[in-house]
Order: C-alpha cells, then sequence, then structure tokens
C-alpha cells in the first residue's frame, strides 16, 4: 500500500506545505516530469529534509548527470550543475572537495549511475566521499522514451528490447554494498513520510551516504514497476535488522523479489576529506604549514 | 513506423531515421550495438525491431554507453562481422577514444551520425557542430540531404568502406530533427539486388582475430624503442592515402549504384543550376532543399546563381570544388556549424583552402545559420544569394553573417 491510496485534499495538504518550509527551496521553474511520476515526491522529500536539516540554499549543491532525474536541480532553489551522462558522481566529489563546507546531494538514474556512469560509482564508495549519492530508479530510460534500463526485468519488453529484455536486471544495492559505501538505504517514491526520514539521515551521515529510491515510470511502463506492482512487492527492512552487520545487509540487499526498504547499512570511518588532512599531518608532522 | 503501400510495395513513407534502418537491414549488417540518444533512439529502435521481427539477421547489443558501443563493433569488426551503430552529439563525444582508433585500425564500418549540436549550451537540437569536431580524426563523413539519400548512403557506405583500396570506416551523417524525424517518400531497393551490389562483407585482414593466422592486433610503433619513425609513418601514409582513394571509389560507387537503381546521387560534390552561374553559393546536408528553392526564385528573377551541395566532407573534394566553382566571381558558404577561432564555419575553411588553388582569386564569405534545431528557410537563402551577389561585385568579403541571430 502506497501513501496515496486514499484521497489527499488540497485544503489539507496546503497547511502541510506551508509549514515544512520546502517551499523556500523550491525554483520558479515547475517539473516538466509526467503527472504521476515518483519524482514530485522526491523533490519534496529533498527540499523538506534541508530545511530540516537546517541547510541554507545557498550551502547546498545538487549535481545530476542526464535523464529524467538529472533535471532535478532545474526545480529546486540551491546550486546545482547538470553534468554530463554519467558524470554527476566525479562532479559532486570535486566540488565536494574543493569547499567540505558545502552539503553535496548528486542525483542520478538507474540508467546515469549503473549503465553508463557505472565505472565511477565503486570509487565514490570505496573513497568514502562525504557527500549523499540518491539514485532515482524507474528501471528504464525514460528522456529517450522508454527504451531497456541496466535495471529492467528479464523479459521486459522495450523499443530496445522488442521481444523481450535478455539481461538480468543489476542489483545495486548489492552492489554498492560490496564496493564499500558508509550508508546504504533503500527508499519508495510511494511512501514519502519513509523516503523523506531516510533522505534525513543520509544527507546527516558522515560519509557516501547511498539510498536507492524505487519509482514507477508512469508513461513507459505500464506493466512491470508499476505503484500497483510496487505496493504489493515492498516490505520494510526486519525489525531488529542490524545496520551495522554487512552480511545481513547484503543477504538482505539479495531478495530482488521483495526488496526491502530502510536502512541497510550504516558505518563510520574516515571520510575522503579527512583521510587527505590525516595525510598531510601524516607527511609533514603537522599542518601548521597550511597556515601560512 | 512505416507506411507500406499495397500497390508498389517496394515504397515505403518512413523518416530518415528509419530509412537509415532500413539501409542497414538491406546492407545485411551482422552486428549492431546501440545505445540510445536524442534524436538517434528511434533509428536503433527501429533495429531492434528489424532483428525481432527476423528481417534482419544480426545480433544486437545492447550496452552500458557510447564507449562500449563502438568497443564493441571494432571487437566485431577484429571478428570478421559488418557492423553499425548511429550516435550523435554527446553520445560521439562519450566514444571519442575509441572513434579515433577505429580509422587507424584500418576497420571497416558504418556508423550514422544523426547531427546534433553540442553541449554547451545545453541542446538536444539538430546542427553539424558534432560531427565537424571529428572531421580531422580519419573517418571518410558524407552528409545527406534527403530521406531516400539517407538510405541509399547507407549502403553505398559499406561498399566504399570495405573497398580494398579504402578500408576505413565511415559515418553517414544526417540532420537531427530535419532528417531524423522529416518523412517522405522512399523506394527500398531490392534485397536481392543490394546483396549483389555490395558482394560479402570485407573484412581487412591485415588485422583480423582469425584461428588460422594469429596474431596480436595493434602493438606499439614507432617512437625510440619501437621500430623507429619509418613504420609509424608508413601507416599514417596508408590511412592518408586510404582516404585519397576514397575520392575515387566513392565516384565509382555511386555511379555502379545509378546503373543498377536508376537513383543518380552525387557522391562528391552536386552541381545545381551551375552552368552559367556567376555566383554560388555552397550547401551541406538538408539545407539544400530550401537552398534549392530559393535558387530556383533567384534564378525566375534573373539573377545567375547556382549552388554547390558537397556531400563527401572527408576526404575534402578539393578538386571537385575547385571545378564546380570554375566559373564563378564568388561564392557564399553556409555552414550549421562553427569554427572557433576563425570566426567562420568550418567548409568554408575547407572551401578557402581548396580555392587556393584555383588559377584566379574567387572570393568567398562565411555564413552560420540553422544551429541547434534552428530553421534555415528560403528567406534566410535569399539573403545568402543577396550578399553574395554582391561580393561578386565588388569583391570585398564581409564579416561572418550570423543568419539566425534576429531569429
Amino acid at each position: 500500500m502506497n501513501d496515496f491510496a486514499r484521497p489527499i485534499f488540497l485544503e489539507d495538504k496546503l497547511p502541510e506545505i506551508r509549514d515544512s518550509g520546502r517551499l523556500d527551496y523550491r525554483s520558479k521553474t515547475l517539473p516538466t516530469w509526467c503527472p504521476g511520476c515518483g519524482y514530485f515526491a522526491i523533490v519534496d522529500g529533498v527540499t523538506t529534509a534541508l530545511k530540516r536539516e537546517g541547510i541554507a540554499n545557498h550551502e547546498a549543491v545538487i549535481v545530476s548527470g542526464i535523464g529524467c532525474s538529472s533535471r532535478f536541480p532545474f526545480f529546486v532553489n540551491t546550486y546545482g550543475f547538470h553534468t554530463l551522462h554519467g558524470r554527476a558522481l566525479p562532479v559532486a566529489t570535486g566540488v565536494k572537495t574543493a569547499n567540505e563546507a558545502l552539503t553535496v546531494v548528486a542525483v542520478g538514474g538507474d540508467g546515469d549511475g549503473f549503465a553508463i556512469g557505472g565505472g565511477h560509482l565503486p570509487h565514490a564508495c570505496k573513497r568514502n566521499v562525504n557527500i549523499t549519492y540518491l539514485l532515482l530508479d524507474n528501471g528504464i530510460y525514460g528522456l529517450t522514451k522508454g527504451q531497456t534500463s541496466p535495471t529492467s526485468a528479464q523479459g521486459f519488453r522495450t523499443p530496445t528490447s522488442p521481444y523481450e529484455n535478455p539481461d538480468r536486471p543489476l542489483n545495486p544495492l548489492l552492489m554498492v554494498l560490496a564496493y564499500g559505501a558508509s550508508w546504504v538505504g533503500q527508499a519508495y517514491a510511494g511512501r514519502p513520510a519513509q523516503l523523506l526520514d531516510l533522505i534525513r539521515q543520509a544527507i546527516a551521515h558522515r560519509g557516501f551516504s547511498y539510498l536507492h529510491i524505487l519509482s514507477p515510470c508512469v508513461t513507459f511502463d505500464k506493466t512491470n514497476r508499476t505503484y500497483g506492482n510496487l505496493d504489493l512487492q515492498v516490505r520494510d527492512l526486519p525489525a531488529g535488522h542490524d545496520p551495522s552487520d554487512l552480511q545481513v545487509a547484503m543477504a538482505e540487499a539479495m531478495n530482488q523479489e521483495a526488496p526491502a526498504l530502510g536502512v541497510y547499512f550504516r558505518q563510520e570511518r574516515p571520510t575522503l576529506g579527512q583521510a587527505l588532512d590525516s595525510l598531510v599531518d601524516k607527511a609533514s608532522g603537522s599542518r601548521k604549514h597550511l597556515a601560512r | 513506423m512505416s507506411a507500406v503501400t499495397e500497390a508498389k510495395p517496394k515504397i515505403v513513407v518512413c523518416d530518415g531515421n528509419e530509412a537509415a534502418a532500413w539501409g542497414v537491414t538491406l546492407a545485411s549488417v551482422d552486428m549492431v550495438a546501440v545505445y540510445p540518444i536524442t534524436p538517434q533512439s528511434s533509428l536503433v529502435e527501429y533495429l531492434a525491431k528489424f532483428v525481432a521481427e527476423g528481417k534482419l539477421d544480426a545480433e544486437i547489443v545492447d550496452v552500458e554507453g557510447e564507449h562500449s558501443v563502438l568497443s564493441v563493433l571494432q571487437g566485431g569488426a577484429l571478428a570478421g562481422a559488418r557492423v553499425y551503430t548511429a550516435t550523435c552529439g554527446p553520445g560521439l563525444a562519450f566514444m571519442f577514444e575509441p572513434y579515433i582508433r577505429t580509422p587507424g585500425l584500418r576497420l571497416p564500418m558504418v556508423m550514422g551520425i544523426v547531427t546534433r549540436d553540442t553541449l554547451t549550451p545545453q541542446s538536444v537540437w539538430g546542427g553539424h557542430q558534432d560531427a565537424m569536431s571529428v572531421r580531422e580524426v580519419g573517418w571518410i563523413q558524407m552528409y545527406c540531404e534527403t530521406v531516400q539519400e539517407v538510405l541509399d548512403t547507407t549502403i553505398m557506405a559499406y561498399r566504399i568502406a570495405e573497398h580494398r583500396d579504402v578500408m576505413l570506416p565511415v559515418n553517414v551523417c544526417h540532420d537531427g530533427n530535419y532528417l531524423s524525424y522529416g518523412a517522405a517518400r522512399v523506394e527500398l531497393p531490392d534485397g536481392a539486388a543490394t546483396r549483389e551490389f555490395l558482394g560479402p562483407p570485407s573484412v581487412n585482414w591485415h588485422a583480423a582475430l582469425d584461428p588460422e593466422r594469429p596474431m596480436a592486433v595493434d602493438p606499439l610503433t614507432g617512437g625510440a624503442g619501437g621500430p623507429g619513425p619509418r613504420m609509424f609513418v608508413k601507416y599514417r601514409k596508408g590511412h592518408c592515402r586510404g582516404m585519397q582513394n576514397a575520392l575515387r571509389v566513392i565516384e565509382e560507387v555511386h555511379e555502379d549504384w545509378a546503373a543498377r537503381f536508376g537513383r543518380r546521387h552525387a557522391g562528391l560534390v552536386e552541381r545545381y543550376r551551375m552552368d552559367d552561374a556567376e555566383y554560388a553559393i555552397m550547401t551541406l546536408g538538408s539545407m539544400t532543399g530550401a537552398a534549392k528553392d530559393a535558387v530556383d526564385e533567384a534564378r525566375s528573377q534573373g539573377r545567375k546563381v547556382g549552388l554547390v551541395k558537397v556531400k563527401t566532407y572527408r576526404p575534402f573534394p578539393v578538386r571537385a570544388v575547385v571545378e564546380a566553382l570554375a566559373g564563378v566571381q564568388a561564392v557564399g558558404v553556409v555552414d550549421r556549424s562553427v569554427s572557433f577561432g576563425w570566426n567562420g564555419g568550418p567548409l568554408y575553411q575547407d572551401a578557402l583552402a581548396a580555392l587556393s588553388g584555383a588559377l584566379r582569386r574567387i572570393p568567398a564569405m562565411s555564413f552560420i545559420g540553422g544551429l541547434a534545431g534552428a530553421d534555415l528557410t528560403v528567406d534566410h537563402f535569399h539573403r545568402v544569394i543577396e550578399r553574395t551577389a554582391r561580393l561578386a561585385q565588388d569583391g570585398q568579403p564581409g564579416e561572418t553573417v550570423w543568419l539566425n541571430e534576429n531569429d
């Protein structure tokens, strides 16, 4: 069941929107996504999370790749950069490394992050660069009108696999856990309250946080990853799930038939910025030379 | 979506992307690698459909990005397959590393460029800047004017690429938006006749993964530690010779195409109403249609103007261009892209270089229009004709004219 199963009335919704303060973070550009797209909930989640975490507009940077989800920076009133297809993570790494004071959120889709840009993810994870990566997974190339993506189901029919998709989908959560991400979670655009909570945790985490967000493409996928199907498939992680146990997290990630929502894994370890600083300390004995 | 008419089964109405897919199908390509990108996406979707429907007996590899697309095709070509892909804009840019290596490997293949203006500013619309940005790295590049020409050239390109004296990859460029999505009546050549025209795929055996003749392809060549500079120079000169041979082969192939299928396209350079022309405009790609209309109108008003369309842009047909322009007093060159640092268009630059070999000075001027999908209309070409007429009078080329500056 998703949060939209019951009717929502405007007069109830408006005070909630006003009180959330999230409109402070919305640009004057209205999202160009299709009506019903799950990404609207993610814009609401990010803007509300920034407000609640007390991060000012000028302290936040949203870096995106190319794709429907990568239109994200247009719709929020923070710093933003619409980079090249697949290149959000290296650009975000550059921004954060140059200015640790900024809160850097990379946004991209399943094609952007796991097809054309798949080579960057292991390195962002292992370096533990202190950014948040929101992976908006609709299982399809929406911007180019609905072709097969690396997370499309086997047997799925699209214009580039008109008979059926012969490939197995990737398992992104298992990959990032193996790559060494220090915070790994999964949310569903149909459950915005939980989504908001997870976005807040991901942003607050010190280190590389990876939040996988399942979201339907309401225009080009009428059969597979629909709200109806996702409602039936998703579950919460079991009560008492220990997010410090990598093996348990991996075991949960292996269940792709019933994707679990929540924080899979969490670990405190030095970030890329801290590692670079301590390297200088080690090499020079102190950081006094930087004060000159 | 094609509409096959009942009465004449070999006529279809389709857009340029579908025409390219028909060309690939008729060329009996063995392997296609794809990654969708606007405005190419429907082209590879048609190919996926034709493979799924059994029209094209090919392996289709749906990979994770353009860098992999061309790498997969290099492997396929080395293993003896006739291969195809299409891309544009940022996809072509991402493909650059394997792209610059393919011609040096002398791997014959065909790649469509559904031309798109390059970033930045952000644009998903047509323009020649993508193909122009890779004009100097050794691929043959041919630009199409019509949907029919896209289909025919895609087939002819395989015979050119696989010719023993050429053995180079070919880009068949068709304009994003205008040709990719513009639909027209198209004649489909007969499959058996096309197969006979092309012959069996011709693998370049000097670089093939053949178990009968094991070899490691492309070791370090030249430099201080290798066989010395001469080996490297030998390969470079061979590549240049292949490009120059292509000028002859392209004309031969277009002649043979006309003889077999009854449709004549100019292989290198098309002359339009040039016989008694006093001045000329020069075009590339789909803009030529509107330009020809403008020339017709100007002619009906008594102006002695003609048009020279460049089809083969690399290798640049220097002789053919000079011969076509030998009788005119001035030429206005219209580019759909920019050569940064020259404040003019790339075709204009090439025309200037070619005309330096003419027996007398023929003044030329650069016009730039149609960037990022902007329309080049008959009115724009009237402005080009008018300005070029003045150039023919006074011989004074002015600053580059930006045709859509106030649109």
